[in-house]
């Protein structure tokens, strides 16, 4: 594999960073990075880490990660982000720990639910979240943590990590696995020909991977993602999903407002197919933090959709005794 | 009546779903199954995911009916709290 980190990857440019990712030798990876400078999203972060960690564990060779030492001034936001401790390379940089006034969260592991209940505790304080801002981003960690948990098949779980920035006064996060992908998990009970199809039925409302059935299991409500997008979706936030060969991008500007819809697709968006193909899922997320709505509101937006698309789809699925 | 208090269990942010099913299996049906009436104390919880809830209260109306909230009340609940537990109660209608 091989992997260059640019001069910048955030969502809005995501694309042209995974386009030159090449995945064809998995037993190892050759990282480079720009010379001068290199601003990046906690996300690809999160990408770098779980294939280092996936591959360290996998790969027979003596030397499986190969990095190149960086040189940019940028250098030392990676090593605070710890990705040479997931890459098990020395940085060759010494650096002061200064979480508290950082404003992040290093990339993370979380393997289980124990380990994800104390990263949601620990979050808020390191960003200097107040509460209001928090919930949303509790909530949307909690969620998409434990998706990676049940769904992803993955040994390795969920790598997370997330960053404060104060010129926009954003919360950018990333949450990364590599296990088995979205269209592996829907086909289960769902007929999916494409990663582009699994994508849309993973975020539409009542659709679980672990039934069939409306209304879902005792244990999944196929609402996680949905109400992820759904938060994103009103703040006017960029919000990325990555799965197989496709990438789905809900854009910042919703014009005209269409409001929230139950189709991914209906929502302003981007989607790429025939990327690099990522086995496992990408989720980026973006949250600005001012004029955001009230939590509770924007949950009572939520309830509107959801509870009418699930309904609706029950009502088609209804059979009526026939009379003759 | 029986109060379950919620907090003690599942903290401020109510979001581990297993123990939710634990609150479901052995306090809830429990209680349930003897004949009493119950609440749920939300007391200090600030809020809670919709996976919570649903772990928590989905099987009650699947296995009881609908009619199994004439038998819960939800007491203390922050406005968070309270638009999570509407959402899974009228998804599962």
């Amino acid at each position: 594999m091989k992997i260059h980190i640019p001069n910048s990857a955030f969502l809005g440019n995501i694309n042209a960073f995974i386009k030159l990712v090449d995945f064809s030798n998995p037993e190892e990876i050759y990282i480079t990075a720009n010379e001068k400078w290199m601003s990046v999203h906690p996300v690809v972060l999160c990408m770098i880490a779980s294939l280092g960690v996936k591959v360290r564990a996998e790969s027979d060779q003596e030397k499986p990660i190969l990095c190149e030492k960086f040189t940019a001034t940028s250098k030392h936001y990676f090593e605070r982000m710890r990705l040479f401790r997931f890459l098990q390379l020395n940085s060759e940089m010494d650096i002061v720990e200064h979480e508290s006034a950082g404003r992040f969260i290093p990339i993370t592991q979380i393997k289980d639910a124990k380990v994800l209940s104390h990263f949601i505790e620990d979050m808020i304080p390191l960003l200097h979240l107040d509460k209001q801002q928090s919930q949303s981003i509790k909530y949307i960690v909690s969620e998409l943590v434990r998706n990676v948990l049940e769904h992803s098949a993955s040994e390795h779980g969920a790598f997370v990590a997330a960053q404060y920035h104060a010129k926009t006064n954003t919360v950018r996060l990333g949450i990364v696995d590599t296990g088995v992908g979205i269209k592996k998990t829907i086909s289960r009970f769902h007929i999916v020909k494409t990663d582009k199809d699994a994508i849309q039925l993973a975020l539409t409302p009542g659709i679980t991977g672990t039934t069939s059935k409306e209304g879902g299991t005792d244990y999944n409500a196929g609402a996680g993602l949905f109400f992820t997008k759904s938060i994103s979706r009103i703040n006017e936030d960029y919000f990325v999903i990555y799965s197989g060969d496709t990438l789905f991008k809900l854009l910042k500007k919703q014009k005209p407002d269409t409001g929230l819809n139950s189709d991914p697709f209906a929502d302003r968006h981007t989607l790429e197919e025939g990327l690099p193909i990522w086995n496992g899922t990408v989720i980026g997320v973006d949250m600005t933090l001012d004029d955001n709505e009230n939590f509770s509101a924007l949950l009572q937006s939520i309830r509107e959709v959801y509870t009418s698309t699930v309904r609706s789809r029950r009502e088609k699925k209804y059979k009526k005794p026939k009379f003759i | 009546m029986k109060i379950i208090e919620i907090y003690p269990i599942a903290g401020s942010f109510a979001e581990d779903k297993d123990k939710a099913k634990n609150i479901r299996l052995e306090l809830i049906t429990p209680i349930l199954e003897g004949g009493e009436d119950l609440v749920l104390d939300f007391e200090n919880v600030e809020s809670l995911t919709q996976s919570f809830c649903h772990a928590l209260l989905s099987e009650l109306i699947r296995n009881y009916g609908v009619n199994v909230l004439d038998r819960i009340s939800f007491k203390n609940c922050s406005d968070e709290t309270k638009s999570i537990i509407e959402i899974v109660i009228d998804y599962m209608q």
